[in-house]
């Protein structure tokens, strides 16, 4: 259970109204999500598919004894895969009670993001449906994504 | 509410439901048989705790209520009141405003309420049967009540002097303290014997010294006792000084108080005061048996049902790691550590079925509000109904008792409304008027059965049919080579009621749905037999448990389930000319019976290629209601104990899927859901 992400030192968090976020990769895109709903990044662990259950639901892992559920955003909305198989990971998150792990391929980091360079999301175009974007984040000529957990959970 | 008393809301509520049990329990014995002395006793001491408990917590419109009730209880004990019917139905409407009452205050903490019209009923009653003997209505009860509840006794102390009591009270005596022997008793409703155990003690103590006391501090602290406590106390205050400081403790009165004369306690005298002492404590033993007939006193401890939540889950994960071990034990094949995996493997058996046990709970506790339920429904609907209760000390699985009942209800209201004739048409076919309804539970391997039996006219097949014909379940022609077994299955059909037909529909059927339903929900199943003219039976089957039960992991090309052993009925071995087709469905015929054939790896959508070897399979034929079905799978892996977990909201309600296990060698597993998976 090894932990790919080296959190930054509190001094690199200098924004008073910011967040941090675990950045990812799906496909060519780049994603993020609130560290604070991220529980563990774990390698590929074998997963059972679960008969009779929505398309974008992978499986069921054993996280330690807990039942988790993951979902493949690439089939949901048609993302190609792309990168090495050795990079990918399961992005085990929390909202409320509820546990879940998105595929990712590559998980790329972890940045602090201010409230200015969060855009509105309707001017957004990705693979995704907006209704799955929170927001947008532009860090250095790169466009991170934030993706909206309850909605992927719903 | 008073402030402090927040604290003990959880105890009061909780004792409370309890008396309020045993009250509706006797007022029913006592109704049956109104000479029943002892169910009367039984009403009037759960009615006087009650008083006691509510007016200590301050919720006085309870104690006002249970205060007037006991009035008129002790009238009738005394004979001053005649039994009558409405007299028993004054007290179940009490009843019924005390549970409200309760209901209350667990929801929102206060429990006002008008009871007026009650309280008025009640006063007429009693002034009423009050002809010949007229006491103030108020104190003259409370008076009797005391008589009542204070046993008389001797003035012989229970104390039995050690060596060194004696020592200390010599020593005492030489510097002129005085040895104090003091009885007192608690009021019995007290809710917080301990906390006033400890005010006497506290009282005492400022200047004087306890020594002894009896039943010990201990006991004392935990509020371990009955009414009485007794001191030996050494103290240099007056003993006027020592009763009224006692005295002030509310609920506590001093019976006995006096010094203590050494010169008597010299040891010739003390086996004459022994052989005086247990004469006495003998009677007193006999005095506390008989008042609550036939109710053993048990030790308990009460434990938050989440914790024992944690503790189950606990052991299932020891039950899944010990699985693991036994794995790697069987593979390194080291006889010491199989050895040593032999032991945990029976310590972690003791310990599940330990916990199992705990988390057991009779089904009494459901049980106990039937009588009520059905003497009610049949007074509504004139008719006369024997009810009996059978095997009330089964045990099942809290998490399932919290289930049944509902279901239960539905399945007696059915047979009182349904199932039993009027008295006239009883009389008419020559059975008793009486009906009999019998609601029985027992045990029988990993299940427990619960019956609910009646002595009506049976299942109308005739118009069961005919009513699955009208409501479109069934083709006219479907209907008429219907099996009547097949025909009463129809009863469990969702279409077949609906809830605007409850009061016109004259057959069987109300919501039955919905009891199949939820026993499906539980891992039960349900049955019924019906013989025209001799009555109706429905019979639930249940698993003692749900969280860890027995399982057949089988294979389908690369993904492994598990079965359920409760609905696999065993296992077999076919050829591919076994299989025969009927209407389109591929059947096998297993000792002179056609089953339908289902194919796992089809029905999950199991992806891969079938094994190659097609000719031979293994049949897997699991139970769903009375009907065997055969499941084809590739591989039969064996039998092994699970720990269902469950998939979590994003994964409930997939049919065929009843939840998941993580398995030995750590990967998930899914259970099969017979019930849900055709």
């Amino acid at each position: 259970m090894d932990k790919m992400v080296n959190l930054p030192g509190e001094e690199e968090l200098s924004g008073d109204d910011g967040i941090q976020v675990v950045a990812f990769r799906l496909g060519k895109e780049e994603y993020a999500v609130d560290i604070l709903h991220v529980q563990e990044i774990v390698r590929l662990l074998s997963i059972t598919r679960v008969p009779r259950s929505a398309r974008h639901i992978e499986g069921v892992v054993n996280l330690r004894g807990n039942i988790v559920p993951i979902i493949n955003l690439h089939r949901r909305f048609n993302i190609e895969s792309a990168g090495e198989e050795e990079d990918k990971r399961i992005v085990v998150f929390h909202f409320d009670d509820f546990k879940a792990g998105i595929i990712v391929d590559e998980v790329s980091e972890v940045l602090a993001l201010n409230s200015n360079n969060i855009e509105e999301t309707d001017k957004v175009y990705s693979s995704m449906s907006s209704d799955f974007i929170k927001g947008i984040a532009r860090v250095d000529n790169r466009l991170f994504l934030l993706l909206d957990l309850q909605k992927i959970i719903e | 509410m008073k402030k402090d008393m927040s604290q003990y809301l959880d105890v009061f509520l909780e004792e409370s439901k309890e008396h309020l049990e045993s009250l509706n329990q006797k007022l029913l014995d006592w109704e049956k048989n109104p000479g029943d002395i002892a169910a009367l006793n039984e009403i009037f001491r759960a009615a006087h705790t009650l008083k006691g408990m509510s007016s200590t917590m301050g919720f006085e419109d309870l104690a006002d209520l249970t205060h007037h009730m006991e009035n008129i209880l002790s009238d009738l004990k005394e004979g001053l009141l005649e039994t009558n019917p409405q007299v028993v139905d004054i007290l179940f409407q009490c009843f019924d405003r005390l549970q409200l009452i309760i209901e209350r205050i667990e929801s929102n903490g206060s429990g006002k309420i008008d009871n007026s019209e009650l309280l008025m009923i009640l006063e007429g009653i009693k002034s009423g049967g009050l002809q010949m003997a007229a006491p103030t209505a108020g104190n003259g009860q409370d008076l009797k009540g005391e008589e009542i509840l204070i046993p008389a006794h001797s003035n012989i102390s229970s104390f039995e002097f050690n060596q060194y009591d004696m020592t200390v009270m010599r020593e005492a005596a030489s510097r002129n303290f005085s040895s104090i022997y003091i009885r007192l008793c608690v009021d019995p409703g007290c809710l917080m014997k301990s906390v006033r155990a400890f005010m006497v003690f506290k009282a005492l103590e400022e200047d004087s010294e306890i020594i002894k006391s009896q039943p010990p501090a201990s006991d004392l602290e935990e509020g371990n006792f009955e009414e009485e406590i007794e001191l030996l106390v050494i103290t240099a205050s007056p003993i006027k000084e020592l009763e009224k400081r006692v005295n002030a403790i509310s609920e506590i009165k001093v019976r006995e108080i006096k010094e203590i004369d050494l010169a008597s306690l010299s040891p010739g005298n003390r086996t004459e005061t022994n052989d005086d002492l247990l004469g006495d404590s003998q009677d007193a033993v006999k005095e506390s048996k008989e008042m609550p007939k036939g109710h053993k006193v048990k030790q308990t401890v009460r434990v938050d049902i989440d914790r024992l939540d944690i503790l189950m889950n606990l052991v299932g994960e020891l039950v899944m790691h010990k699985g693991r071990l036994e794995q790697i034990g069987a593979s390194s094949k080291i006889d010491e550590l199989n050895e040593t995996i032999e032991q945990i493997d029976r310590i972690s058996g003791d310990l599940q079925s330990v916990v199992m046990k705990v988390r057991m709970v009779p089904v009494e506790q459901v049980f106990n509000r039937f009588p009520r339920m059905v003497r009610d429904l049949a007074k509504e609907l004139n008719k006369e109904v024997d009810f009996l209760i059978e095997g009330k000390e089964t045990e099942l699985d809290r998490t399932v008792i919290d289930e049944i009942g509902d279901p239960l209800v539905h399945l007696l209201r059915n047979a009182v409304d349904h199932g039993i004739e009027s008295p006239q048409d009883r009389l008419k076919r020559g059975k008793p008027q009486k009906a009999t309804v019998i609601l029985r539970a027992r045990h029988e391997g990993n299940n427990v059965y619960i019956e609910v039996e009646d002595d009506g006219a049976g299942i109308n097949i005739k118009r069961t049919l005919g009513k699955a014909v009208e409501k479109g379940i069934l083709s006219t022609k479907e209907a008429e080579v219907m099996s009547p077994e097949e025909a009463i299955q129809i009863l469990f059909n969702p279409g077949f009621s609906t809830t605007e037909n409850i009061t016109d529909v004259s057959g069987r059927g109300v919501g039955l749905d919905v009891v199949k339903t939820k026993m499906e929900s539980l891992s039960g199943e349900i049955f019924v037999d019906s013989r025209p003219d001799q009555g109706t039976r429905f019979r639930i089957k249940l698993p003692l448990t749900l969280a860890i039960i027995q399982a057949l992991m089988i294979s389908v090309r690369d993904e492994i389930y598990a079965i359920p052993l409760g609905s696999v009925d065993e296992t077999t071995m076919i050829n591919n000319e076994d299989i025969k087709m009927v209407q389109n469905q591929e059947v096998i015929v297993l000792r002179g019976n056609v089953l339908p054939l289902f194919r796992l790896a089809s029905l999950l959508e199991i992806p891969g290629e079938a094994a190659a070897n097609e000719d031979e399979m293994y049949v897997v034929i699991v139970r769903k209601g009375e009907r065997q079905i055969g499941l084809v799978v590739d591989t039969l892996i064996g039998q092994q104990e699970i720990v269902i977990k469950s998939l979590g909201k994003m994964l409930a309600g997939i049919p065929g899927i009843a939840g998941a296990i993580v398995a030995g060698d750590g990967f998930v597993r899914l259970i099969i859901d017979v019930a849900t998976l055709f």
